[in-house]
């Protein structure tokens, strides 16, 4: 839907990472959000993420379903493959596209229509499964491209742009990825670009199902006084638990970080994570103590964002059917055919 | 003493088993089955059964047929009553002359039988009781002594019988032995109680040949394994669920690597018939060869997807195992129901490719098969099996593969072809066929990469809502579909052996009858030239096939003559020329229904001169 070429153009002296890429690698299409849209922050923050962590864009598989923030993949990573699948449908598309090639990033877009409604089997189906991905829900309380119906993720009393109010119990998508077993669980806001960056990054480096709630307003739908998910609100009401730095490569840390309030977490495939406490009794590994934060909390008003839950030592739905290290889709006849000889001796066996 | 002759046949007779489903009857009515195979008789059985576990009615009906008349026949010479539930109308159905095999333990009342039946009593229960305690032993084992009282009536070769019990247990010898016991105990109280053997005899002939005896879903699941499928994705639905189980099974014994264990497959469960789908198109995406197993619900369930498999042109294969519809209908009874609601599943203007095995051997080829047509032509393949095919075993030309047969992978641009310049267009015709070339993700890092949709597009996979654009895209799966047509498995006729006027058109399960019928209908004075479909879109030869014929019967397992809609629909055929002759009580179709339909209307069609009519 974009109209506008985008120039190619750019500065000569625009940062490049280890692979030499500049942030104008990992761009994608102008998007055609409206102007101000939670959403394109989100988009800048995982361009951001894939940029830091110097990730081969050609490697990473971007999938989505049916709305605006599924629309949203065409925005970034212009060398990456794209499926703008079915409308709640894109857990199960991203699944079989990771069973076919174990290599590739897995990065799905979802809304909260997406997600929460439409989507919902889905969304947990694919949790439960383990399937190694980055699971971002862009979540901002109601159907935009449809002009402002609430969606399943909007609170109750909250008030419509045209003063409805939603008598209907909201689903909090995070409690509902940390009761599934998810192993990496995170909430941010698409106004708080210094969290979200780090948390995108952990979450593609994390190897398991990484689900991500990034409340992000819609500017027209959604962002008026009365509404859980405005801009004013949300800032109001955030209450970070942590800030997460993602360390790449094996570097010796260098940030300079207060003693006592860095934990590092070191994840199965050797990337590390710092994590600054701002809470201090949060302990981001008891899954069962996150779920009656999160609901306490919640109880309160309060939006719990940081990193929330995570298991360094995940496993993905690969590991649990123990399929072959190269990718299924490489596999060749002389791999899968069992050939004539076998063949002639089922035969025997069937007479 | 029945008024009636008692019938007497060698190697041609209907026996059907009234059990209770969950008794353990299914394995020894089967150890039956096989038994007469190894007698050189084919066979040809059924499993009839009710949509449950434990408790309800279940037929297995064994048809013995020299001939190889592989259709079922209709009408019963020999039932093993073994369930009170349905003893009426068991014993209603047996043909005039047939013959009553019954546990007769308890005294029944003259009443519960017939005068023109021969009774054949043998007390089942009270010698299972003598020899065994443990009550899961006593209605095992009372299956195989009414298999061995049964190999004394019909003479069998009890040595068969006995090897077949030695296949099925080797290396447990002690059961093996009980079950060779147990089989002796019952023919011994036959030999020496009862006037052996009876009118329906089993005589060894040589008419089995190298036939091997199949399921049509093992031996579809079989062919996904040969054809390359690594994801399987699927919801349990019956009459589907064996095809999925068996293709675990297959990739279990055959597709392990030998050294460090690992699995060359990957098979889901999915939640619902949505995610098996999705979770194919999305493998099929990214170069996997995937299939799913369903039956009509789960068709119903999946036509979103199958449009975007269509629109967005990505591969996928759909094993269709047909049950008698609509809604969820009679799930365990066979049909051919969803031909129409396959042929154009999902919104807007779609087809797809259909293809139509006759029985195992083919639904093992064109699962195979299928998977080169998929990715040849970008979109989702239909492998139209039914229950009939799916759930009993069959008797079918051996399984046979090429070892030089490559996979088609279809028109799929490397990073070398890329690498040289050719100009990428994801939806650009650039061979005349219909057929674009695609990329799989990861392929290029600054090359081929595109956003795969179900909105529109130009021919460069750039979002488009222009008409010209969405019209030329179109116009562009039509000339596809074109190409379908000669890639698919064509029909193939067999003439009548005189000239004729008449022809028919089948496909599928009704195979076997429709040969049969051939026979009834010629020794009727009726030639009918044959035609039998094994794919949508039609062939030429087929409108050709009606052309030459004043008209065509269309025979098939349903209420509305779906094949006949789409052969009217698709080749712009006059309709009076395509007669409908349609089977669809759930029941298997048999040569005497078609042959009574046909005959029938041919009769009419019989103009006796006027002269002839009154001398």
């Amino acid at each position: 839907m974009t109209y506008i070429a985008k120039p190619r153009f750019h500065h000569p002296g625009l940062k490049k990472n280890a692979l030499g890429f500049t942030h104008r690698d990992y761009e994608g299409k102008i998007s055609t959000l409206c102007a101000g849209c939670g959403h394109d922050s989100i988009t800048a923050s995982i361009i951001e993420a894939c940029f830091e962590l110097s990730i081969e864009p050609h490697r990473v598989a971007k999938i989505s379903g049916i709305g605006c923030s599924s629309k949203t993949p065409d925005y970034f990573l212009g060398n990456s493959h794209g499926f703008n699948s079915v409308h709640g449908r894109m857990p199960s598309v991203l699944t079989g596209a990771n069973l076919a090639n174990r290599d590739l990033i897995y990065l799905g877009v979802s809304g909260d229509g997406d997600s929460a409604s439409i989507g919902f089997g889905q969304f947990a189906h694919s949790i439960r499964r383990g399937v190694n991905m980055t699971y971002i829900v862009e979540n901002n309380g109601v159907y935009g491209l449809t002009k402002g119906q609430f969606s399943a993720t909007a609170d109750r009393g909250s008030k419509s742009k045209k003063g409805v109010m939603n008598t209907d119990n909201a689903i909090d998508l995070v409690a509902i990825a940390l009761q599934l077993g998810a192993t990496y669980v995170a909430r941010s806001f698409s106004g708080d670009k210094r969290q979200l960056v780090p948390v995108i990054a952990g979450a593609l480096q994390h190897k398991g199902a990484a689900f991500i709630d990034v409340i992000s307003p819609c500017v027209a739908f959604n962002n008026h006084a009365g509404s859980t998910k405005s801009f004013d609100y949300v800032r109001e009401h955030n209450d970070a638990v942590n800030r997460l730095d993602v360390i790449t490569g094996r570097d010796p840390i260098t940030v300079d970080y207060a003693p006592g309030t860095v934990q590092i977490v070191e994840q199965h495939d050797g990337s590390r994570l710092a994590l600054r406490k701002i809470d201090a009794d949060y302990d981001v590994h008891d899954r069962v103590a996150a779920q009656a934060f999160l609901q306490k909390h919640a109880a309160k008003g309060q939006i719990v964002t940081g990193l929330l839950y995570v298991d360094p030592e995940a496993e993905d739905l690969h590991s649990h059917l123990n399929t072959v290290d190269a990718p299924l889709n490489s596999l060749e006849a002389q791999d899968l055919c069992p050939g004539s000889t076998v063949l002639d001796k089922i035969n025997a066996s069937l007479r | 003493m029945p008024e009636q002759a008692p019938i007497s046949s060698v190697n041609d007779f209907v026996v059907r088993f009234a059990n209770v489903n969950g008794s353990g009857s299914a394995s020894a009515n089967e150890l039956f089955a096989r038994a007469i195979l190894r007698h050189g008789v084919p066979v040809s059985p059924r499993n009839i059964f009710p949509s449950n576990i434990q408790g309800l009615p279940t037929w297995y009906e064994v048809r013995v047929t020299e001939a190889g008349h592989l259709g079922a026949r209709g009408g019963v010479d020999m039932m093993v009553a073994m369930n009170p539930q349905t003893w009426d109308k068991d014993v209603a159905g047996i043909e005039p002359g047939g013959y009553l095999f019954y546990d007769s333990t308890k005294p029944m009342p003259s009443s519960k039988f017939r005068d023109d039946i021969t009774v054949i009593g043998v007390p089942l229960t009270a010698i299972t009781n003598s020899t065994y305690t443990d009550p899961r032993q006593r209605q095992l084992f009372k299956n195989i002594i009414y298999l061995g009282a049964l190999c004394a009536l019909l003479d069998m070769d009890p040595k068969l019988v006995e090897q077949l019990i030695g296949e099925q247990y080797k290396g447990k010898e002690k059961l093996l032995s009980s079950n060779v016991h147990a089989l002796h105990l019952g023919r011994d109280w036959a030999l020496q109680n009862l006037k052996c053997p009876i009118g329906l005899r089993v005589k060894k002939a040589d008419k089995v040949g190298d036939r091997i005896f199949i399921e049509g879903n093992s031996a579809a699941a079989l062919g996904a394994v040969y054809g390359g499928a690594t994801v399987c994705a699927w919801y349990p639905i019956t009459p589907s669920s064996s095809l999925a189980d068996a293709f675990a099974a297959h990739c279990r014994k055959y597709r392990h690597d030998p050294e460090t264990g690992k699995a060359k497959y990957a098979i889901v469960q999915g939640e619902d018939e949505l995610a098996s789908i999705g979770i194919v198109i999305g493998a099929s995406w990214n170069g996997a060869r995937a299939f799913t197993a369903t039956s009509g619900p789960g068709i119903s369930l999946m036509t979103e997807f199958i449009g975007l498999s269509y629109f967005a042109e990505i591969p996928a294969v759909i094993m269709d195992v047909q049950r008698a519809g609509p809604s969820t209908g009679m799930p365990t009874r066979t049909q051919q129901c969803d031909i129409i609601a396959c042929a154009y599943a999902s919104h807007g203007d779609t087809k797809h490719v259909l293809l139509f095995p006759e029985d195992p051997a083919e639904a093992f080829e064109f699962a195979a098969t299928a998977f080169d047509l998929a990715e040849r032509l970008q979109t989702v393949i239909f492998l139209m099996l039914d229950l009939d095919i799916g759930m009993n075993h069959r008797l079918c030309r051996p399984l046979k593969w090429d070892d030089a047969r490559q996979y088609d992978r279809g028109k799929l641009m490397t990073a070398e072809m890329l690498e040289e310049g050719r100009d990428f267009g994801r939806y650009l015709d650039v061979d005349g066929d219909g057929i674009p070339y695609r990329t799989l993700p990861g392929t290029h890092p600054t090359k081929g990469s595109y956003f795969t949709r179900g909105t529109s597009r130009d021919r460069y996979a750039r979002y488009s809502e222009e008409g010209p654009v969405y019209a030329d895209n179109m116009q562009r799966l039509m000339r596809k579909f074109e190409t379908a047509q000669d890639l698919v498995p064509r029909p193939l006729q067999a003439n009548a052996g005189k000239p004729t006027k008449y022809g028919v058109i089948y496909f599928g399960s009704t195979a076997p009858a429709m040969d049969e019928a051939i026979g009834l209908l010629e020794a009727r004075g009726h030639h009918l030239d044959r035609l039998r479909i094994r794919a949508f879109p039609f062939h030429s030869s087929v409108a050709s096939f009606i052309a030459d014929h004043d008209f065509v019967y269309v025979v098939e397992q349903n209420r509305d003559g779906q094949l006949r809609t789409l052969i009217v629909n698709e080749n712009g055929i006059d309709p009076v020329r395509l007669v409908s002759i349609v089977h669809y009580d759930g029941t298997p179709i048999t040569a005497r229904f078609i042959a009574n339909a046909i005959g029938d209307h041919q009769d009419h069609l019989k103009v006796t001169p006027l002269r002839k009519a009154v001398s």
